[in-house]
């Protein structure tokens, strides 16, 4: 048993070895900061810094408030019963869906339908609503987590139903939810298929949400399938999971810190 | 109060919103692919094996193998090493040492899929080729890359359901004299047993609906795979390597497959949810 | 400046939960400045009856009710009512403990901000006194901005009582406050009540009936959802007037 513990650990500590190895080298300021010439094989990955930035950005941006506005009110002013459990089931549905399901409507819809095109905009929306089942999901739970007794308590003293979940749901479910929102985030720095499908693939620096672009784990996929730079794919591969660590840590710093105020 | 009112209001516009435009995506796919299903008929499409868009044949069965055996191969990989995995964190290791393995499962989660196809081509791939035979590029290398990915989903839910036993269970077992593994094979597991099969099954429903890392490792050759060496070609693939340059009837059928992805992935879902409903309602009538 | 106390008594009141009647056709005054106890064995319906004081039954699916309940002659259940400032005019203190999950100060000033109160002095002040009544004032009075849940449950159940003190209402209801507590902890509290009735009338819920032997003016007796019997506690102890109080007393049953 504790065989199988230690090769599922070592098969992660291979694989984040293995590409930030082969790539933290080429990681330089330029590289960072430049953008790439002769479709990738030389310069920088700015453009797609930028890019991943924007989409995965304003994706969450989005997708956050509207869901969490979603679970609050699907947790507290609605009842337990047929309709929340459908709508429940619906979203974890949902958010099993492939993300290639999204692209897929994202770029018939968006790109198409609505005459956004290959960009920024549609990336965002395609990617938001990707993660918006999640993000209702955890928000729901966590503010179904937090005891009756609370809200009976803040009622009992003169709330209503809304400084109550202000002030004494969200204010401890806050946790659950930023965790929901920090893990879309990184789903949404690390989707392929659906950006691939909506915002394309530009190597331009994006001038506005309209313009196309190209975020780093497409670039990183389309630099090693095409095999046009090795290095430069390890590299951008490294900034990738860099980003993909500070945000997991980013997350369980912030559990750790809400717990500890709340002095549980 | 009339504050509460107003917000309860805007509440509500949010959710229906949100709502209504998560039953869109379903209405969408569906209205694109299901004309084309009609079209070509049932058995043109789900049980041929002729995909050949530029004649207007879209027989999928060659794909949905692909996925099954890819799926497949990768629950057995993953409930493996998953189970075995959550057993260790629940039961036999320190609660130092669990609290700080779960963030690295997290990490495991987190990883994009680019990255897990690419170490796979560069690393997995050769070997397989070297020591096996076959292209390397084959059903076994996308069953090994699809079980590590899908392993920390298996192992969360399946941390949840042994953590859910109470520990009367346990102790009763110890106190006849069990020892500390037959407690566990004899009872936890046990007990748990419908909450473990719902984490495989939602680890299936992950697995199944992987692109990027499958597109990378799995050859996507058309054939039916006729060993675990084979090349294949599974769904998710078939869509994105296609999409770029689909029209009309190519695309439509691309939807289709979406489609039946859907249905799949939905069905997988609702089997989890009543198989861990099964539990509770187990629990609930004592 | 201390508000007038209302009287309040319960005309007919039938409260039920999808149906089924949980306090059947009471008929109940609480007297201004009373301890009023309220025994009885489980599913007596005398929560029922606390909870729909400052109607928190409302928030429970399937709550109808008939009958009236009247603070001043005006029923609370009548729709024009604000229930919110009822709920502050009713200071509820629950079987277990529930500090919430932030600083002794933030709890005790929760209730005042929920009103608009944000001057600091103001709320120092009634910090003080409210956690005095609750003989909890010198043992926390330094330690304000601590979490409230690393207090013990004894303390822990003092300060809700100082929690809705600090809202000066006119009725202070109790639901079996000091079940789970240990016999100082419960001592204090019951000392507080002693001091607290000069300001408000109380009704305090107890399983207990020593506690209610030792801590009230007057019992009711509830059983099954109907009042049996009420009278000054002395009387309804040694001399109650329906076999089924002293069958209760005795423990008959239970």
């Amino acid at each position: 048993m504790w065989v199988l513990t230690g090769i599922t650990f070592a098969v992660l500590l291979f694989i984040l070895a293995f590409i930030l190895v082969h790539g933290l080298p080429h990681v330089t300021w330029t590289f960072l900061t430049q953008s790439p010439a002769s479709m990738g094989r030389e310069g920088g990955i700015f453009p797609m810094i930028l890019g991943t930035f924007l989409v995965a950005g304003l994706a969450v941006v989005i997708a956050a408030p509207v869901g969490v506005a979603t679970a609050v009110y699907l947790a507290e002013y609605t009842r337990e019963g047929r309709l929340t459990s459908v709508i429940r089931f619906g979203s974890d549905c949902l958010s099993g869906v492939p993300s290639i399901i999204f692209g897929l409507f994202g770029f018939v819809f968006f790109a198409i339908t609505l005459r956004m095109g290959l960009s920024v905009l549609s990336g965002s929306l395609t990617l938001a609503l990707m993660v918006l089942p999640t993000i209702i999901r955890t928000s729901e739970e966590a503010i179904r987590a937090i005891p009756n007794s609370y809200r009976e308590v803040s009622l009992g003293l003169g709330a209503t139903r809304w400084q109550t979940v202000f002030y004494v749901v969200l204010r401890s479910a806050l946790p659950g939810i930023s965790t929901g929102i920090v893990l879309s985030l990184g789903r949404s720095i690390s989707e392929t298929a659906a950006v691939m499908l909506t915002a394309g693939s530009a190597l331009r620096l994006p001038h506005s949400l309209f313009d196309s672009s190209r975020t780093l784990a497409l670039h990183f996929y389309l630099l090693s399938r095409e095999g046009i730079s090795m290095p430069n794919a390890y590299a951008t591969a490294s900034v990738l999971i860099i980003v993909i660590l500070a945000l997991n840590l980013l997350a369980y710093a912030l559990t750790r810190r809400f717990a500890v105020k709340a002095g549980q | 109060m009339k504050w509460d009112k107003w917000i309860r209001a805007v509440l509500l516009v949010v959710a229906l919103s949100a709502l209504s435009g998560l039953a869109l995506i379903t209405i969408f796919i569906f209205r694109e692919g299901v004309p084309i299903i009609l079209r070509v008929g049932a058995k043109g499409f789900f049980l041929s094996t002729d995909w050949e868009p530029s004649l207007g044949r879209f027989g999928i069965l060659s794909m949905m193998v692909g996925s099954l055996l890819v799926t497949v191969g990768a629950a057995a990989i993953g409930v493996v090493f998953s189970l075995g995995l959550a057993i260790v964190l629940t039961q036999f290791s320190p609660p130092g040492l669990s609290a700080a393995l779960k963030p690295m499962i997290e990490l495991l989660a987190g990883i994009p899929s680019v990255v897990y196809g690419f170490v796979g081509v560069v690393t997995l791939v050769p070997l397989i080729r070297h020591w096996l035979g076959g292209p390397g590029l084959s059903v076994l290398a996308a069953s090994i890359v699809l079980g590590v990915m899908i392993l920390p989903t298996i192992t969360s839910i399946a941390i949840d359901a042994l953590q859910a036993v109470p520990r009367s269970y346990l102790e009763g077992s110890i106190a006849l004299g069990a020892t500390r593994w037959q407690t566990v094979t004899m009872v936890l597991l046990r007990a748990a047993r419908s909450g473990l099969v719902a984490a495989v099954i939602l680890g299936m429903g992950r697995a199944i609906g992987e692109t990027m890392a499958v597109i990378m490792v799995a050859g996507n050759a058309l054939d039916v795979p006729h060993s675990l060496l084979a090349p294949v070609r599974t769904l998710t693939s078939n869509i994105a390597l296609e999409m770029g340059y689909a029209s009309g009837d190519h695309r439509q059928a691309l939807f289709a497959t979406g489609v039946t992805l859907f249905v799949v992935i939905t069905i997988l879902n609702a089997a989890a949810l009543t198989v861990s409903r099964q539990r509770a309602g187990r629990k609930r009538a004592k | 400046m201390q508000a007038s106390i209302a009287t309040i008594s319960a005309q007919g009141f039938t409260a039920s939960f999808d149906g089924l009647p949980a306090v059947k056709g009471l008929n109940l005054e609480i007297l201004p400045h009373e301890r009023l106890a309220i025994i009885g064995p489980a599913r007596s319906g005398k929560t029922t009856f606390l909870r729909s004081l400052n109607r928190l039954n409302d928030l429970s699916p399937g709550f109808t009710h008939s009958g009236k309940i009247l603070r001043d002659g005006k029923d609370i259940y009548d729709a024009d009512v604000d229930v919110t400032l009822l709920r502050r005019k009713v200071g509820m203190v629950y079987a277990t403990p529930v500090p919430l999950p932030w600083s002794i100060y933030d709890n005790l000033a929760y209730g005042l901000r929920l009103a608009g109160v944000h001057d600091r002095t103001k709320l120092n002040e009634r910090m003080e006194a409210s956690l005095g009544y609750a003989f909890l004032w010198n043992e926390v009075k330094d330690r304000l901005h601590e979490p409230a849940n690393v207090l013990s449950g004894g303390q822990q159940q003092r300060l809700c009582l100082a929690r809705v003190l600090m809202l000066e209402p006119d009725v202070l209801i109790l639901d079996e406050p000091c079940s789970g507590l240990d016999p100082i902890s419960t001592a204090k509290i019951e000392d507080a009540l002693v001091a607290l009735k000069q300001k408000y009338s109380i009704v305090l819920v107890t399983n207990n009936t020593k506690q209610a032997a030792r801590a009230s003016d007057r019992t009711a007796f509830f059983l099954l959802g109907d009042l049996i019997e009420v009278g000054p506690t002395a009387q309804l102890f040694t001399r109650p007037a329906q076999k089924r109080t002293s069958d209760y007393l005795t423990g008959q049953f239970g």
